[in-house]
């Protein structure tokens, strides 16, 4: 693979898709008013929970916003990249438009899953870190190389599961053609990360961490911030990250030997 | 002596296609228990294309014409038979293979529909991995070719039809390929337009020698571009061969109106011997064979009375679209 041009044509991909963002400031600016009332709102839900107890789940509030700082950082990578690009497969199938991905002398994932960019995800991201960075605060938690490469290893885990599950639903438009509906379970499947882990019964705990891995994308990365992780979580978030991400590339490629184009 | 580019053999195509009865009853049998079954749309076919020929692809819709395209350009795999395009097996899609084609489809486009076209054509030259000058370099003499200069800096959803398909093409060839696979280009466009882009076609295809592959309901499209066509019937092929003895197979006569000095001229040429489709006053229109024109005219005009005389050629739509119904044609 050639890197030097792969840098190139993502260079190219932000120019064009910024550039056509920015074609409509109005669409930009409710996005950007949506995404603070989003996080307010979020943080208001959970200061709720914690209202009556102190603790849910064994995690302090001060403790559960780290989950909310990364849950935030999470759903702006959605917004930033996987949403306008992975929803994007299904009318690309539908329409037959994809012909033309297949048809450049480029990596077809590579292209589809990085095509656009959502601008007003980036504010997302950033609000995320401001509120990561209150709680690195609030929580007297020590800044040292150990910490910021666990946190680093566990967040890019967190962000290839949530990557391929996505792709993996829209892959299967290829078959089904239309999959927004398994799109939005999944979306709403994501806010349950905004909670921790072991706040939730202990069949949920099992479904959300070995069926659809939502707990690993949040709760890990949050026990790395309060010095509560263990390796063998690390290890094994490693290895599904893994898994994932070279099982949905392994389907793409398999998935393509089906793909019919649409009919002209 | 020019090389094959393109060989098919054997090659054929199935789908499993869904049926559904209609109404709520079939709707609902529909979602809970589909049936699907293979139909077969491209039947073992075999053809060679050599390169710097443009071919035409003609038949009805539905006929095979595109999957034939859509395998050749390596979209879809074949379900039994070989290809062969440049070298490599199309569905492959290596990259000194994509580097060499270029689709293009009247009905699809890849231009960013909110930025100039401009835009994407340096987009599509760092994906061919092209260099900064050369791109500029590629866009200019295109466009020139193409006759597109300010609409190049607008934004694509405001172009009209026709500027907007120059775009596509220009976009789709910023990286020269050799072989064009074209799917109805002119669809929609109107006369001019239709007109500029043949033109700008048989240019590219002269400069370059680029091999050209071209599907299209507007018979001026075929007629003007291509020597040699492949009629597709229900997907097999009912005709691989030159345009014009196609059409002297499909249309052996030509219809003649001459207008006579005077009633009694007509009157001698009706019974001369020619075959007379009809007569009014002075008008007489004969049926001539192809071959035989020039001597029928030279006799006409030596020993009859002539004011005026015409010949028409019957419309060639109307040739070609018994060539779309028909499944054979032995020539």
């Amino acid at each position: 693979m050639n890197l030097r041009k792969y840098q190139k044509v993502y260079k190219k991909f932000l120019h064009t898709s910024l550039a056509a963002e920015l074609e409509y400031k109005a669409n930009i600016l409710v996005d950007l008013i949506t995404a603070i009332l989003s996080l307010i709102g979020s943080i208001f839900l959970l200061s709720i929970f914690f209202q009556n107890n102190g603790y849910i789940g064994g995690w302090k509030f001060e403790q559960a916003l780290i989950i909310q700082g990364i849950y935030t950082i999470l759903n702006g990578i959605t917004n930033t990249w996987f949403n306008p690009n992975l929803t994007e497969i299904v009318k690309h199938i539908r329409e037959g438009t994809l012909d033309f991905v297949l048809l450049k002398p480029i990596d077809s994932q590579f292209f589809i899953s990085l095509k656009k960019i959502n601008p007003s995800g980036f504010l997302e991201i950033m609000l995320g870190f401001f509120l990561l960075f209150f709680c690195i605060r609030i929580n007297q938690i020590n800044l040292n190389l150990s910490f910021l490469s666990l946190s680093l290893i566990t967040m890019s885990c967190s962000i290839c599961i949530l990557y391929s599950l996505w792709f993996f639903i829209s892959t299967t438009t290829i078959w089904f053609v239309k999959t927004w509906n398994a799109i939005e379970v999944l979306r709403s499947f994501l806010y349950i990360g905004r909670f921790p882990l072991n706040s939730f019964s202990f069949s949920l705990r099992i479904f959300f961490s070995v069926f659809i891995p939502i707990a690993f994308i949040t709760t890990i990365p949050s026990e790395v911030f309060l010095g509560l992780s263990q390796l063998w979580k690390i290890s094994l978030e490693v290895i599904i990250a893994s898994i994932f991400l070279i099982t949905s590339r392994k389907f793409w490629i398999f998935a393509l030997k089906f793909y019919s184009s649409a009919s002209s | 002596m020019a090389q094959n580019i393109i060989h098919v053999s054997n090659l054929s195509k199935s789908f499993n296609i869904s049926s559904k009865k209609p109404g709520l009853k079939g709707t609902i049998k529909h979602f809970f228990r589909r049936q699907t079954k293979s139909l077969k749309v491209i039947k073992d076919i075999s053809f060679e294309i050599k390169e710097g020929e443009i071919v035409g692809f003609l038949g009805a819709n539905g006929a095979g014409k595109t999957t034939i395209l859509k395998m050749l350009c390596g979209l879809i795999y074949p379900s039994e038979g070989s290809i062969l395009v440049s070298g490599y097996l199309p569905y492959r899609r290596k990259e000194n293979f994509l580097k060499n084609i270029t689709l293009i489809m009247g009905q699809k486009q890849q231009l960013i529909w909110d930025l100039p076209p401009i835009e994407s054509f340096y987009l599509n030259a760092s994906i061919y991995d092209l260099d900064k000058f050369e791109a500029k370099r590629r866009i200019k003499k295109l466009s020139e070719m193409l006759e597109i200069d300010e609409e190049l800096f607008i934004p694509v959803r405001k172009l009209s039809l026709g500027q907007r398909m120059k775009s596509e093409l220009l976009a789709a060839l910023i990286h020269e390929p050799n072989i064009l696979f074209l799917d109805e280009p002119t669809l929609g466009l109107d006369i001019n337009a239709q007109r500029n882009l043949r033109k700008f076609l048989q240019k590219y295809n002269k400069e370059t020698n680029a091999t050209i592959c071209l599907t299209s309901h507007y018979m001026k499209d075929i007629t003007s571009l291509c020597k040699r066509v492949i009629c597709v019937h229900e997907g097999a092929i009912s005709y691989d061969g030159k345009l014009d003895l196609l059409l002297k197979k499909l249309s052996p006569v030509k219809e003649i109106l001459i207008v006579c000095r005077s009633e009694e001229d007509a009157i001698k040429l009706e019974n001369f011997g020619f075959d007379v489709k009809n007569k009014i006053k002075n008008e007489i229109t004969i049926k001539i064979e192809n071959n035989s024109i020039t001597s029928a005219l030279k006799t006409i005009l030596n020993n009859f009375n002539i004011e005026d005389l015409f010949i028409n050629e019957p419309p060639i739509d109307e040739i070609i679209g018994r060539v779309l119904i028909k499944k054979d044609y032995d020539i």
